[in-house]
Parts: C-alpha cells; structure tokens; sequence
C-alpha cells in the first residue's frame, strides 16, 4: 500500500524542448512577436511614409473650425465649430437611425417571421415573398430605390401634402408640430418616472401572488392604466401649458416643428425593410426550433394560448434567436454607413468624407472611424450576450 | 493558413514601403511607358469620354501634352477617373502620376497635403443654378434655399462663407458623386445647385432641358484650377510647370498645331527657343529639346485647348475672360523661355 502515497506514474524525462506544454508555449510567444512585431513595422513604415510625402499629420485638426455646414444635426453646429462638433454630430446621426433602425426593424421582422408560420396560405406567402425579395436585392440599389421613390413621388414645396394645417409633406422631407411646453411639465416627466417603477412593481407583485396563490392579477391594464393615467391627472392639476411649434412655409422651405428630411426617411426605410427581412427568417428558425411536443405538453397542462407562447414557446426560441438577432443589430449599425450615398449626413458622410478632405488627415480619420464602429459593434456584442446569458436554457 | 498570413505581412509591408520611393516619377513614367493620369469623372469640357470612348477636354488634354513632351506622342497616357473625395489620395499614393481634375489651389492643400501646384489652367469662380420657374434672379434670394453640393470641394466650404456673411439659412445637402448631386438637383430636393461656374455651365448641357435653369451671375469665389503633384519631386514640378507655360507662350506668340512646321523657320528667336531650334531647354528637364514642338505638334497651344473645349463655340460657350492672355485682357501669363 505504500506506493499509492508516492507518484502513481513518473513522467520518463525528456528534454525539455520536447516536452509539448513548453513547446506550445515557445510556439505561441514566437507567433505573438512576429505580430507585435509586424504591427509595428507598419506603424513606423506609414509614419516614416507620410512624412517622406511632406504630409501634415497628428490630430490637431479636431481643433480647428470646421469651416463647413451641416443640414440635419441633433446638436448645435455651423461653420465655425469645431471639427471634433462636426465628429459628434456624424456620431449622434449614425447612431440615431441604427438605434430606431433596429426598433423598427426587430418588431416588422418579428411580425414577418410569425407571418411565414402562419396557417393562412396567402399571408404565408406575401411573407415569403417580402423576405426573398428584400434580402436578394443590394442594400445599396434598395437605399437608391427608396430615395428616388421619396423624392420622386412626393409633392414639391408649393404643392406639399398638408393634413390638420400642421403636418406637412413634400419632397423636402415629413414636418410635424414640435411640442413647446411650459417649465411645469417637469411635474408631468416625475409622473411618468413614477409610473414606470410603479409598474415594475406591480409586475414584480403580481408574479410573486401568482406564485403564492395562483391568482392572476390584470398586470398589463393596470399598467397601461398607470402609463397613461398618471401623468395625464398631474398634467390637469399642474396646469402645464402645452404649445406647438407648427411648421409654416417661408421663402423656399417649411420652417418651425420637427423636420425630418427625406435622406433621413429613405435610409430608415431602407435599413428596416431589409434587415426585417433577415430578422424575420432567424424569428422564424427559433420558433420552428421549438419541439412541438413542448406545445402540446404546455396544452395538457392547461395553459391559455397566450402563456402557451409567453412561458413555453418564446423562452426556448429565444436561446436560438438572440445569438443571430446580434448580428443583424450589428449588420444594421455598419450598413448606415452607406447614408453617404443618399447625402443623409452620418459618420461616414461627414467625418470619412467631408473632414478626411479638408484636412487630408486620411490615416487618422479612417483609423477614428473605424475604431468607432468597432466599439458600437462591441458595446452591442456586450449587451446582447449580456441578455443571452439571461435568456440561455440553464441546464441542470 | 500561417503561411497565408507571413504572405499577406509580407506583402502588406512591402506594398507599404515600395510607396517610400517615389522620387523620380519621370523615371517611372519612362520605364513603365505612360503616364497615369487622374480626371474628374466626368464633366464636359474638362474630362469626358467622347463617343468613340476617348477622354477629351481641357484636362485631359494637359496630360497629352505632358505625354507628348515626354513621349513625342500624345497618347501614351492612361485615365482614371476620381471623385472629390479619391483625388488626394490617389495622387499622394502615387496611383496617379499627376492629378489634372479642376482642382482649387488653396493654401492648405498647397502646403498640408505634400502637393505642389502646376499653374492654374483655368481661372473660375463659384456660381449658382436655380429652376426658371423660381424666378429667382440673384444669390442675394437665396436666404433659406436647400443647396445640393458635392463633398470634399471648396464648394462646400464656400457656400457656408458665403451664406455666413450675409446671414442667410440654408440646408447644404452633400453627396459624394457629381451624378448623384446632380441628379438630387434634377428630382427636386434642392432648389439651388452649386460648383465653379464652368461647372455649372457643363452641367446644364448635359440636362434635358437646359433652357429650364439659369446660372445666376453672382460669382463668390476665386477658384483657380490646375494640375498638382506631388512635392519633394522637383524634376516631375519642373516638366509639369513648363508644359503648361509652354501652352501659353504658344499662344502669346502665334504658333498652332496649324503652323508649326512652318514656324520652325520663324527668324522670331523667342519662337526659335520654344521650337528647341535655337538652344536646348529641354534637355536640362530630362526632355527632348523640341519637347515644346511636340507639345503644340500634338494637342495645339493654350488657345486651341481653351477654344475646342469650352470656348464660345462650344455647348460650355465660356467667354475667354480671365482667361485670355496678359496682352488681351486676361491674366494667363507665360514666364520667357530662355
């Protein structure tokens, strides 16, 4: 019994350059020196390059006026701001329609992917039909399609489309009345405010009575009620004063209100029908992923159709549908990059055109931009595997 | 797959430092046997495809005669054609071997950009077209129009002075190609469309109707156009420059493609030096001493040029204006060769 104390089995010795762990190791750090090293070869090589063309190089220039105007921005900015203003301009433009571009674009996607499931023939159709078209045709002719289609079918300025002599439409891009309202509407947003963590309460609430007593409680009324109830009271008491900002026509275009021009519609539509198109077929493999024994189990168990879906088919579709559904949100960020095309002033359009050619600073304004799309698709990575990790099956 | 990176590295930095030697661009240009040339992507009049697909206009016909007063033969050049936004990376890359594409000589591009300015082929200034029917008769009814403009121009950066100063709105609607700007101009999404006035003058002809838009006469800008390329190449500077002089100094004296020949027996001795009859002044830019006869042999003098191009008789109709040469009215001006 002695022998079970000492090593079971000794290694035979061998040299230690045959010994595969170091070996790997060795293999690994002298691959990893050839990259460090090729990296910086080129850095030196392109600076030592840029120079030799009496180039102007370094990140100065985010310093300078801009010296250019920019026709859609969501902050304040003309020509004499700076170009670092003129960066976050693009930055906020790119990340405004992605962001409404993946809202819009997961829920048509979601309605199109149910659509192809559906027992209807017609409508199972028109929805393998959509998403054939949309996803076979280039992003890029479908973006020119909806520009000229905007442009070409919509009225000029004297012949604009004006419906409650506030809402106007023309080739020039879709005006809304902007709502001014008065310093007391603060009691109206702590209303809403109040409203929302009320109603996660209330959720909260109602799961653990279930789980306690098996009664339901009506949580979406109630929440609607909440929503919408509270601030509309608190807005009667406080008395807010609420004014619109009507658009009006003067000179050659529509002022006041909220504009939305048509380089901005076009690129909206375009991204969300296409990327829809892709969402619908992931939504669709998640839900056909489902075994359908699992639908019939839930039957037997008595479920409605509604907890049916929300408590047995979805959860399980979703591990399936998230990881891909990434990518698609991602897909969309990076091909906003194409608003250059359709003038819609983005990242691209005014930071890797307009300011590359003024300043000429290429390396540093193409290595900026792409280091801001890297970091958007990484920070949405994040958080979609973030919420995958939430949605995942835990085995057990 | 490691060997496939160690090749794509090894390209990588060697691609990298190939670009390090390009001093002698005359040297490459006779070695490889043309010279690449970089061209608007289209606008009449200055480079455009003609209906037998050669390019033609007055830029185009610069690099011709730079081909001519290296190769005795105005066809050894090769097109490409670059947007607003290529053109500086193409020339600094040393893709092209001179950029020759109704580029503005500013300051900055002068000294930030590693380019050397030619000359100034063509004196312009920015302009305005607007619809007839708008009725509009001068810039100073522009307050609160949308502009189509193409990016990465001084046009851009002009407008934006131009409608600074004197306090007017507007909504500058920028793309990257001229067909794109064009075309959103044509549609309706702008009510004015701005570029140099020669611009202007060649876009109209290429509309379906012209006589529906009219180019306002307020001019708003000095945008001298010429050849650049790339500085630290002294040599390349010299041809390029004296090419473009020697087009001038033609015309000054009288000599055309028409009378060459017959001017090498001019007793004029300021003819006799352009011809290379008497001395040898292209042999000190590493030409031919009738570098200068093969130039106006082949594409004709600055006059020629301006006149089978853009000239009144043209669809352009551009009078000669600034132009001109010195001893008509005009400020294209010669330096003697001698």
């Amino acid at each position: 019994m002695a022998d079970q104390d000492g090593p079971r089995r000794v290694a035979p010795k061998t040299a230690f350059f045959n010994d595969p762990k170091i070996r790997s190791i060795i293999y690994q750090l002298i691959v990893m020196g050839i990259i460090v090293a090729f990296v910086v070869a080129v850095a030196k090589n392109t600076a030592a390059n840029l120079a030799a063309q009496n180039k102007t190089t370094g990140f100065d220039f985010f310093v300078q006026p801009s010296g250019f105007d920019i026709f859609f921005t969501l902050i304040p900015y003309d020509r004499t701001s700076y170009y670092w203003e003129a960066f976050v301009v693009g930055l906020l433009n790119t990340l405004l329609v992605s962001v409404i571009g993946v809202f819009f674009a997961t829920i048509l996607g979601f309605i199109i992917g149910v659509a192809r499931l559906s027992s209807n023939w017609i409508i199972a159709k028109l929805a393998m039909i959509y998403v054939e078209m949309m996803r076979n045709i280039p992003l890029l002719l479908q973006l020119f399609f909806w520009y000229t289609a905007v442009l070409k079918t919509m009225p000029n300025v004297k012949g604009s489309f004006v419906w409650f002599e506030s809402i106007v439409l023309n080739n020039r891009g879709l005006y809304l009345p902007k709502p001014v309202p008065d310093d007391r509407f603060i009691w109206v947003v702590g209303a809403i405010t109040i409203a929302l963590i009320g109603t996660f309460t209330l959720k909260y609430w109602a799961r653990k009575r279930l789980e306690k007593t098996g009664q339901r409680f009506p949580v979406f009324w109630s929440s609607v009620g909440l929503i919408i109830g509270l601030p509309a009271i608190v807005w009667l008491l406080s008395g807010t004063n609420l004014t619109f900002d009507i658009p009006t026509r003067q000179g050659f275009n529509y002022k006041g209100g909220v504009g939305l021009p048509p380089e901005f519609m076009a690129l909206l539509l375009g991204l969300v029908l296409y990327t829809a198109a892709f969402i619908a077929e992931i939504v669709r493999s998640g839900i056909v992923s489902v075994d359908k024994g699992q639908t019939e189990a839930a039957q037997s168990l008595g479920l409605k159709d509604g907890d049916r879906l929300r408590l047995v088919i979805i959860p399980q579709a979703m591990r399936v549908i998230v990881p891909p559904l990434t990518s698609q949100f991602l897909n969309l960020t990076k091909n906003s990059s194409l608003a250059a095309a359709i003038g819609y002033p983005d990242l691209v359009s005014v930071f890797m055109q307009t300011t590359l050619n003024q300043t000429g600073r290429a390396v540093e304004v193409v290595f900026i931009t792409m280091s801001v799309y890297l970091t958007l698709s990484l920070l949405t990575s994040a958080y979609m595997n973030w919420y995958n990790s939430r949605v995942a099956m835990v085995e057990r | 797959m490691k060997n496939k990176i160690v090749t794509v590295a090894l390209s990588a930095t060697f691609g990298l430092m190939a670009s390090t030697a390009m001093a002698g661009t005359l040297e490459d240009v006779v070695a490889k046997g043309y010279i690449q040339c970089g061209v608007t992507t289209g606008v009449p009049g200055f480079a455009l495809p003609d209906e037998n697909n050669n390019w033609a206009g007055l830029d185009v016909d610069y690099c011709r005669a730079l081909s001519a007063a290296i190769f005795n033969d105005p066809d050894k050049v090769r097109y490409t054609p670059l947007n607003s936004t290529e053109r500086f990376a193409a020339l600094s890359s040393g893709e092209v071997d001179v950029l020759s594409r109704v580029t503005t000589w500013t300051m900055s591009r002068d000294t930030q950009l590693g380019f050397n300015f030619v000359g100034v082929m063509f004196y312009d200034g920015q302009g305005f077209m607007v619809r007839k029917e708008d009725g509009i008769s001068s810039a100073s009814e522009l307050s609160g129009a949308s502009v189509c403009i193409q990016t990465g121009t001084t046009t851009e950066l002009n407008a934006a002075d131009y409608f600074a100063a004197n306090g007017f709105e507007y909504n500058p609607i920028v793309f990257v190609e001229r067909d794109e700007v064009l075309k959103a101009y044509e549609d309706g999404r702008c009510d004015v469309f701005t570029t140099d006035a020669s611009g202007l003058a060649a876009n109209r002809s290429k509309f379906a109707d012209p006589s529906a838009h009219v180019i306002l006469d307020d001019i708003i800008s000095k945008e001298p156009l010429g050849p650049v390329v790339r500085q630290g190449d002294d040599t390349w500077f010299n041809i390029a420059r004296w090419t473009y002089f020697a087009l001038l100094n033609a015309e000054e004296l009288g000599v055309t493609s028409a009378n060459v020949d017959e001017m090498l027996g001019s007793d004029n001795p300021a003819i006799k030096r352009l011809l290379g009859v008497e001395g040898d002044f292209g042999s000190p830019m590493g030409l031919n001493k009738d570098w200068a006869y093969q130039i106006i042999k082949a594409v004709g003098n600055y006059g020629e040029i301006y006149e089978r191009h853009v000239g009144p008789n043209t669809p352009l109709g551009l009078e000669r204006g600034l132009n001109a040469l010195w001893t008509q009215g005009g400020i294209q001006y010669g330096p003697p060769i001698r």
